[in-house]
């Protein structure tokens, strides 16, 4: 019974994580999938969240700015505006750069918002990091606290359901067509009057606000938060790998390469923690980095488009078949 | 007085940052791509010198040219298998697949040597003293090989065949190729190019200071503003950007904590995004 048990947290463990991953890989497609924008700066809208969130709902402390001692939802919606705010901020700037110029502001950006949460001790307690951050119902002793964690989850693949139906909803919605029709060409979206500044401006301004609520969902599953998982790797590259794996642009493609890429990532740590010694556990967690930059590469040489692509359609060519995919540019 | 010791660091590190600088610059004018993987090229290649440092007793200069060699096959490697079947789909796949590199080069570095700070010499070095000012040896040699290349490579621009069809290529890709230019040649001859300097790059900031596998990584950015400074694909300006990242970086502690130091090549390279994405020298004045 107790190996059960231990193999069904560990499942919840592992899910947890999906779900905050899941939700940052559907924001990002808002902006890479539909809009074309190369934002490597995920992990700034997602440490933004996490802080936003972690400060507004822990009780009154000497450490922090804060606590407020807000209500968990009203820190998660903390979180959506902050990050919201900053990509405005950003976006209002960078919005108009293309390509490799964007993806360059953005990590600039996101090392820059690291290194201020990390120095800036009177608002995030520096590399020491928000400690006691609530979990739902952590106030009711009834509740074994492992339940507590698979109610959390529950709560977590609620919020990733609403993100996915909401997320399709604006890519099958006119705005998204907008979106798709300037990442294609900006100048025939713009010959048909879209104006393509607002559009963009608002992929990344939602599609950060997303980030930020993934951030919300982390500080309150982990309950402890220092700068450290915000660094590039995590925050940003393992995110833009379970994207392009899954299959950009398409939702569906987003949460199997999130569900692949973690499901990798997670199994050869727990390889590596059964069957290699502890003096060679650096090097070890090094192969593993070094297995999923392979695995990029692979996949991008063998299905450049990802498992699932997007599934393109032109509305009145060929019939309003909405099954019926357009072959990829070349 | 302190102002002027800055501005000596200032010029070292803008030295260094301009081998790499003038890598990523050649590539992206001939490739059209940022190359993130650039920052763990300088890495490899200091590790590379390191080997025969440590292992064969040489010196470092000595270590310098087969370690050059051992970079330039792994780039002509890495572009051979990862980028060059790349090449056909948009420059942002390229980039992606930059990233996986830089951490596979990155964490294979970190595999062989392992996470500890090492050094090519251990000892203290005793600095000239200048009129108040300290010079190490060190830093003479650093921006001296760095001067000499960097006049290498625009002789090489300037005067050689091959140099004149990286130039071409690098302005108008298929005007290059239907004039009769080996265009696989010349993106051979820029990621050599790119690797010679990337390593020297790399074993100039392992004898600034010490090696350890985020070494190149935590340049790359100011690398990137360096080269976005000078104007992208404009081997010229990434001297120029070079030298104004590495003085501001240095600068900057005079006035700022210096833990915000990173910082400062970040608001530099986003303003000049902004601002400026042409680079600070107009095209024409700088070709």
């Amino acid at each position: 019974m107790d190996v059960l048990v231990g193999y069904g947290m560990f499942a919840v463990g592992f899910f947890t994580f999906v779900a905050i991953y899941a939700v940052l890989v559907l924001g990002l497609n808002i902006q890479w999938g539909l809009a074309g924008q190369f934002n490597i700066g995920v992990a700034a809208f997602f440490a933004v969240g996490a802080y936003t969130s972690a400060l507004l709902t822990t009780a009154v402390s000497a450490d922090h700015l804060g606590g407020f001692n807000l209500p968990i939802p009203l820190g998660m919606v903390g979180a959506m505006i902050v990050a919201g705010l900053l990509a405005l901020a950003m976006g209002k700037f960078t919005v108009t750069l293309r390509g490799d110029y964007l993806a360059i502001a953005t990590i600039g950006i996101a090392e820059s918002v690291r290194l201020v949460l990390k120095n800036e001790e009177w608002l995030t307690n520096g590399v020491r990091g928000v400690v006691a951050i609530p979990m739902p119902l952590q106030g009711n002793d009834l509740i074994d606290p492992r339940l507590r964690q698979v109610i959390y989850l529950a709560i977590l693949l609620g919020i990733v359901a609403a993100v996915y139906a909401a997320v399709e909803r604006l890519r099958k919605a006119p705005w998204g067509r907008a979106l798709r029709a300037q990442r294609e060409n900006e100048d025939t979206a713009m010959a048909s009057g879209k104006d393509v500044v607002m559009y963009r401006l608002q992929a990344f301004v939602i599609g950060s606000m997303i980030m930020g609520l993934a951030g919300a969902m982390y500080a309150h599953a982990f309950q402890f938060i220092t700068t450290t998982p915000f660094k590039p790797v995590f925050g940003t590259f393992i995110v833009w790998i379970m994207l392009v794996v899954g299959g950009s642009g398409n939702n569906k493609g987003a949460l199997l390469g999130t569900f692949f890429v973690w499901g990798i990532w997670n199994g050869t740590e727990i390889f590596l923690t059964s069957f290699v010694p502890v003096e060679f556990a650096t090097q070890a967690s090094a192969g593993r980095v070094v297995l999923v930059g392979f695995l990029i590469i692979a996949v991008l040489l063998w299905r450049p488009d990802g498992f699932l692509p997007e599934t393109r359609v032109l509305p009145g060519a060929g019939g309003n078949d909405p099954a019926k995919p357009i072959p990829p540019n070349p | 007085m302190i102002v002027l010791q800055s501005l000596i660091y200032g010029i070292v590190l803008g030295s260094i940052i301009t081998l790499g600088a003038i890598g990523v610059s050649l590539i992206f004018g001939i490739l059209k791509f940022a190359h993130f993987a650039h920052g763990d090229f300088m890495t490899a290649g200091a590790y590379f010198a390191f080997f025969f440092v440590s292992v064969l007793g040489w010196p470092v200069w000595a270590a310098f040219p087969p370690a050059a060699i051992g970079l330039v096959l792994m780039a002509l490697l890495v572009n051979k298998v990862v980028y060059e079947p790349l090449a056909r789909t948009r420059p942002v796949i390229l980039l992606v697949a930059a990233i996986g590199v830089a951490l596979i080069v990155r964490n294979l570095v970190l595999m062989a040597w392992g996470p500890d700070n090492v050094v090519y010499a251990s000892g203290i070095e005793l600095p000239y003293r200048f009129a108040g000012l300290r010079i190490k040896e060190t830093h003479l040699y650093i921006v001296g090989w760095a001067l000499a290349m960097v006049v290498g490579l625009h002789l090489f621009l300037q005067y050689t065949k091959m140099g004149k069809a990286m130039r071409a290529m690098s302005d108008d890709p298929d005007l290059a190729k239907i004039s009769g230019i080996n265009t696989e040649a010349v993106v051979r001859w820029t990621w050599a190019i790119a690797a010679t300097f990337a390593c020297a790059g790399g074993v100039f900031l392992g004898m600034d200071t010490r090696l350890q596998p985020d070494l190149g990584w935590n340049v790359l950015l100011p690398v990137f503003a360096a080269t976005i400074l000078g104007g992208i694909g404009r081997p010229y300006g990434a001297i120029v950007g070079g030298m104004v990242v590495g003085i501001a970086l240095e600068m900057s502690t005079l006035v700022i904590v210096p833990s915000y130091k990173p910082a400062v090549a970040f608001v530099l390279m986003v303003a000049m995004l902004i601002w400026r994405p042409q680079g600070l020298i107009p095209a024409r004045t700088a070709a």
